[in-house]
């Protein structure tokens, strides 16, 4: 049988898209790592929060561009909460500490967007069809599409408001060093606001691509697990590491889904992703664009 | 003034050893067995032996385990549901495949298949530190529940992918009423509490703990890195192992791969953090408060809120409040239930003086 090199390019492509879905929830993981050191887990429930705020919000009537405002303000707000309540306490514990804080806030996120809201299955139409296009022969989603180039103008806002504002800046000092940042009169306590913000930001962006594409329900919260071994790939401390370990895993799963799955019983996206990640770092600890770790004693 | 080390002198190198220097320790550990022993049981109804008191001392055992790889030898693992599994499905396949087997034979060898499996997946810890490796021990979570769902061989082809275990009969006594199961899991988490006690006091628990504080260090004066992660991640997996065997055997009955989700591994993750990271004492401590907390949030939600609520809005507020609580403590004592109650202990030296 000759190897049918459009469908396996069918599959990359529709690989690569999907990637680029789980580099946006892994984004905002790094964000968060970056300035304020918490491996935080509560990010799907974020995405989750801002999906559901936002889904309820245009059921109700609102227009798109009101509940979209709406659920920023919810972000913001549960950023200044989380800085309030959470962070400012535990500043100095040890990252185990902190990333567990953030599990704890992922109940407290999921059973609050629940509560508030509810917990039934809602469709979300941000006007997109989920339709194949023809391309050469090859049918791609063209929702899939879509995604793919909200993620890109995401990276693209980032990438401008991170180099080229004053807010941006200091965000990056922070992000370099703490107690330098500190002393030259940056305020931390402002920039985790800002920070979790951002990530609040990204989060609506995913839970309103995930949305779509899934229904606005409590599994949207699951994504943050597809995010993890794009994170570990990417290196934590790394943005494009986010982009292209997204990639990498997206098209890695599709792949081994269509080609190897068959052989082995199915449903290995579930864990492909996790043993590809793994496998990798066994050669580079630091995952692709991770800072290099030097070691002394 | 009662509770205090001031008289008791060490006459042998025995006594400087012990476990328990102190005699009020000795003492109060014998009367918290005897109670646990004889006392429990007779008292003790139905529900609380098979519900709550069964479940919390697995927990505990599974709990123990991964303090052990995360306490003592800072290894962080997110896999302990999936370690849990492989010694549920491996006692499982023994006594169905070797029925000659003794169950309690058949328990130890799922540990130890547990913990080959668990140096297996340990082997990436000699590269990947901290949150990396967290992340990659989910693959181990991931796979082997994967593979207990997607290959029959592992379910003896039942239809349903739901095991169940076989009745435990030994020397013609079978263990099926609640007490004598309660009785059998409180004999085997005793005992391998007691060796863990023993083993983190030991070279090799002395030697996990040079290579929590630093690796790099550790290595420096001679510790082999290989071995001694290596060996954190087979004790680990095999208490983990002989946790799973016991929640499918004592507690459960039936049991299917998806009870020991990624969820399972983080509900352990947080009786150790609540408990006391590095704590024998710490993992029965957090283990009670993980299992007792949404009994007692059920039931005071019930009183409080009971028939003007939906279950819906109850379970979701559970979650609330849950999620609050973990915080709230990690705030107010980062360290664990263990450190209070070491606190407790130092004033109970002086008092009722004030110094």
């Amino acid at each position: 049988m000759a190897f049918d090199w459009l469908f396996f390019l069918e599959v990359l492509i529709a690989g690569l898209l999907s990637g680029a879905m789980y580099s946006l929830v892994a984004l905002g993981f790094v964000l968060i790592f970056k300035a304020s050191g918490v491996f935080n887990f509560a990010q799907g429930a974020m995405v989750l929060l801002a999906a559901l705020t936002f889904v309820r919000l245009v059921e109700m009537g609102a227009p798109l561009w009101l509940a979209g405002v709406s659920t920023l303000m919810v972000m913001v707000v549960l950023a200044m909460l989380v800085e309030r309540l959470v962070l400012r306490q535990l500043v100095n514990q040890a990252p185990i500490i902190l990333f567990m804080a953030s599990i704890g806030l992922n109940f407290f996120i999921e059973g609050t967007a629940q509560g508030v809201w509810d917990s039934d299955v809602h469709a979300l139409d941000l006007g997109v069809p989920d339709l194949p296009i023809d391309v050469f022969g090859m049918l791609i989603s063209q929702f899939d599409i879509f995604a793919a180039a909200m993620v890109a103008a995401l990276v693209v806002v980032l990438a401008v408001f991170f180099q080229k504002t004053r807010i941006g800046r200091a965000l990056r000092a922070v992000a370099d060093d703490h107690q330098a940042a500190l002393s030259v009169g940056i305020p931390l306590q402002t920039i985790w606001v800002v920070v979790w913000s951002v990530a609040g930001v990204v989060a609506l962006v995913a839970g309103l691509v995930w949305g779509s594409k899934l229904g606005v329900q409590f599994s949207i919260s699951l994504v943050a697990l597809k995010a993890l071994p794009v994170l570990i790939l990417g290196g934590f401390t790394s943005v494009p590491g986010a982009i292209i370990g997204g990639l990498i895993i997206g098209a890695g799963e599709k792949l081994a889904e269509v080609f190897i799955g068959p052989f082995v019983g199915g449903a290995i996206e579930s864990w492909f992703p996790y043993m590809l990640a793994m496998v990798f770092l066994l050669f580079r600890p630091q995952g692709l664009f991770g800072e290099k770790i030097i070691e002394r004693v | 003034m009662f509770y205090r080390e001031a008289g008791q002198f060490k006459a042998s190198y025995a006594a400087d050893q012990s476990i328990f220097p102190i005699a009020q320790d000795r003492f109060g550990v014998l009367v918290i067995l005897a109670v646990a022993f004889v006392f429990v049981p007779l008292v003790a109804n139905e529900y609380w032996l098979r519900s709550i008191l069964t479940p919390f001392l697995i927990f505990s055992l599974a709990a123990l385990g991964l303090n052990i790889l995360t306490g003592y030898a800072g290894q962080l693992s997110l896999g302990t549901a999936g370690f849990m599994a492989v010694g549920a499905f491996a006692a499982y396949n023994l006594q169905i495949r070797i029925p000659e087997i003794p169950f309690i034979l058949d328990f130890v060898l799922a540990g130890l298949i547990a913990a080959a499996v668990g140096i297996l997946f340990g082997l990436p810890s000699l590269r990947i530190k901290g949150f990396y490796l967290a992340v990659a021990t989910l693959a181990a979570q991931f796979f082997l529940e994967w593979l207990f769902t997607r290959v029959g061989w592992f379910t003896n082809y039942s239809s349903s992918g739901v095991i169940t275990a076989p009745p435990m009969v030994m020397f013609g006594f079978e263990f099926s009423g609640a007490q004598s199961r309660y009785l059998l899991t409180l004999s085997i988490v005793a005992v391998l509490a007691l060796a863990a006690k023993n083993m983190v006091r030991s070279e090799i628990g002395r030697a996990w703990m040079a290579v929590r504080d630093m690796d790099v260090a550790a290595e420096v004066i001679g510790i082999r890195l290989l071995h001694t992660k290596l060996l954190a991640f087979a004790v680990s997996s095999f208490y983990c192992g002989i946790a799973g065997a016991l929640w499918a055997y004592v507690y459960l009955g039936t049991v299917e791969p998806q009870a020991f989700d990624i969820f399972r591994s983080f509900e352990i993750l947080f009786m150790i953090i609540i408990g006391g990271l590095g704590s024998i004492l710490g993992s029965f401590l957090g283990a009670a408060f993980i299992v007792l907390l949404p009994i007692v949030l059920n039931n005071v939600s019930s009183i409080f809120a009971g028939g003007t609520l939906s279950a819906h809005t109850l379970s979701h507020l559970e979650l609330v409040i849950f999620g609050s609580l973990i915080i709230f403590f990690l705030i107010v004592e980062p360290a664990g239930l263990a450190r209070l109650w070491q606190i407790a202990k130092e004033k109970f030296r002086l008092w009722p003086f004030p110094y």
